[in-house]
């Protein structure tokens, strides 16, 4: 019984933590830029309801997941003109944007409320899905799910192994020395804009495609959120997104197998569990991760104040 | 956070709407919490609506979808009333306070709430016995299941809730002395990610058979299809689409008789703040249509329960009934009745889970 809970539990933890992984990712890439985006929750609405209409209209899965990449960064690039060009308030511009991504992807969305798409489907891993215990945990998972470890490297790399990865660090440690230095920092801010944006996109499409297989208004419910938090969980280092993804899936999966084994707590409490982790983590981190936060992001906070 | 919607969607809606207000003619706004097109609990609603449109020749609906069930709630009701609105549906529990809150300011508008426990003397309630088709449809749940383990999914623990879970685990134990109900809550009508979730964690527990009180009970459905295990749905029949061979049967609302009878007696003047609850006698709600594996013989008991229940040979709550503690509810004489929809806070004992 132990066994079977922790097997359960694992394996849900793994398909939660999937869309927080890539939006948080994403945002990863954003915030090395010295920029924050508060509205990864509305961008990945955006792609959750994009990635579901595509689907269902053209009947392929691959073109919803690349219509998500699409719209996710473009409408991402919707904060480069405010916060890049024209230096606007970055918190407010990105709330501004969560609102907008729930309204486009609620309003453009409702032809396809109460419709259900087969979308992404598990596909087992041929020879290790049939292992004893860990093969319905890691290897009958969907392709995203597959996907986070090489796309977490992908990320380090491009971060930590090549010159555009150098100059957009730059310009999110001190864009001006960066800009002195002859970096385009205004280019490099859109495309980390960009890319964050294809990665939250994509975590939508997760939710829509693979989990829920429907789309509703709000379907993300708040996952964008717990996304911006992890980013100060893994300190900005792509690696480190992936054990706090599954410490946050974790929590949520947690919720609901303890109820579906039978455990006498109360359901109002389990509720509480992810917020709990995220004030606990957060508490405990706050030494730990101040000195790696870029430094052109204590910008944001300083003039906002 | 649904309000850029609810608010586009209101103003189509009054805009549209708004090229009858010359005649004073009956105006009738409802408020829905999800999307009408969700294959539950508000497209059951709204269809309702639409059968109260067809039998009242000349009334004017006004519709908001993705209500929130807060203070915005109360300024899409005056919006209604401004337009014209004398009678309000207020389509969700959680509308209760602030469709009170709006019915002390306008005394002369109506307000009739879905399965609210409060009143005012402008303010009465609704709600079908969802507990007796749960029993019936619980039957069929118990007769299906291999593994004796039944899974319930649903948003809160709230009594009417409670009422059908321990509904549906006594109908299903007519069937199997062994069964149990293992509950799990979302705290969300509507989330489809939890919902998929919670559908994965029960199969894995060994549930065979899976129901569920959720606004849009489309993923948890598909899910169960795709783990191979049978369904039960609630609030729409439009559900069995979703799961050909899993689909046992459902819950379905059916309002719009109710709907045409409570805004007639209004406008006669005859209608007086009440609680109006029916059974499964009342064509409030019915059983949707048996899936592919539900046996003659199952069909022929639930046909049997079901009769029995409207001639009154069949009480469900019988005393004595335990709860899920070992405390004695319903004592030995004693029966419950449809008061329980709204006072259930136990579950009764082969239910896993917890009243609170």
């Amino acid at each position: 019984m132990p066994s079977e809970f922790l097997q359960g539990w694992l394996a849900g933890a793994i398909v939660a933590s999937t869309p927080i992984f890539y939006a948080a990712l994403g945002e990863t890439l954003v915030e090395r830029a010295g920029l924050i985006n508060l509205g990864v929750e509305g961008t990945m609405l955006v792609g959750a309801s994009v990635s579901f209409a595509v689907a269902s209209v053209t009947g392929s899965t691959l073109l919803g997941l690349a219509a998500a990449v699409l719209a996710g960064g473009a409408f991402n690039l919707l904060l480069g003109p405010l916060v890049v060009a024209r230096g606007a308030n970055q918190l407010a511009s990105g709330l501004a944007l969560m609102f907008l991504g729930q309204g486009l992807s609620a309003y453009y969305g409702k032809p396809f409320v109460g419709t259900t798409v087969d979308g992404l489907a598990p596909l087992p891993v041929p020879g290790l899905a049939s292992l004893p215990w860990l093969g319905p945990i890691l290897f009958r998972q969907d392709a995203l799910v597959y996907l986070t470890v090489p796309c977490a490297l992908a990320v380090w790399g491009l971060l930590q192994r090549t010159s555009w990865g150098l100059h957009l660090r730059a310009v999110g440690e001190d864009r001006l020395v960066a800009y002195a230095a002859g970096s385009r920092t205004g280019l490099l801010r859109h495309q980390a804009l960009f890319l964050g944006g294809t990665l939250a996109g994509l975590a939508g499409a997760h939710l829509s495609l693979a989990i829920a297989h429907t789309w509703t208004e709000g379907l993300t419910a708040g996952r964008g959120f717990i996304a911006v938090a992890l980013v100060i969980f893994g300190a900005w280092n792509p690696l480190r997104v992936l054990p706090g993804a599954l410490l946050f899936g974790g929590t949520l999966a947690l919720q609901i197998q303890l109820q579906a084994r039978g455990a006498q707590v109360s359901p109002f409490l389990l509720d509480m569990l992810p917020y709990l982790v995220t004030l606990a983590v957060l508490v405990q981190l706050r030494k730990a991760s101040r000195g790696r936060m870029p430094e052109g992001l204590k910008e944001v906070f300083e003039s906002s104040a | 956070m649904s309000r850029t919607k609810f608010a586009l969607t209101l103003a189509l809606t009054l805009a549209t709407a708004g090229q009858a207000w010359a005649d004073p003619k009956l105006v009738v706004g409802a408020l829905h919490v999800g999307s009408i097109k969700d294959a539950g609990y508000n497209q059951a609603s709204h269809e309702g609506l639409e059968q109260l449109k067809k039998n009242i020749p000349g009334l004017t609906l006004l519709e908001a979808e993705n209500v929130p069930e807060s203070a915005d709630a109360e300024r899409v009701m005056e919006q209604m009333i401004n337009k014209g609105a004398t009678i309000i549906i207020a389509q969700s529990f959680g509308y209760q306070d602030p469709a009170l809150n709006v019915a002390a300011k306008h005394p002369k508008v109506t307000f009739l709430h879905a399965s609210g426990f409060k009143l005012a003397p402008n303010f009465g309630t609704f709600w079908g016995n969802n507990f007796e088709a749960m029993y019936l449809a619980g039957i069929a749940a118990g007769a299906a299941t291999q593994t004796g383990k039944l899974g319930f999914i649903t948003a809160f623990p709230i009594p009417n809730i409670l009422a059908s879970i321990n509904a549906f685990e006594l109908g299903a134990r007519t069937q199997n002395a062994k069964v149990t109900t293992t509950v799990t809550y979302n705290n969300a009508w509507v989330d489809p990610v939890k919902e998929a979730a919670a559908v994965n964690a029960l199969a894995d527990a060994g549930v065979d058979v899976v129901t569920m009180i959720t606004d849009s009970p489309i993923t948890i459905v598909k899910t169960a299809e795709a783990r191979g295990i049978k369904s039960i749905g609630f609030h729409s029949d439009a559900l069995a689409a979703f799961a050909p061979k899993g689909w046992l049967t459902g819950v379905a609302y059916t309002w719009g008789d109710l709907y045409t009878k409570l805004v007639k007696d209004i406008v006669a003047g005859t209608w007086r703040s009440g609680h109006v609850r029916g059974g499964i006698e009342s064509g409030y709600l019915k059983l949707a249509a048996f899936g592919p594996s539900v046996t003659a013989e199952t069909k022929a008991r639930i046909a049997k329960a079901q009769a029995d229940i409207i001639a009154g040979k069949l009480v469900i709550f019988r005393g004595p009934i335990k709860d899920n503690a070992g405390n004695l509810v319903i004592p030995e004489g004693k029966a419950g009745g449809i008061e329980l929809l709204d006072s259930t806070n136990w579950l009764i004992e082969g239910v896993i889970g917890q009243a609170k």
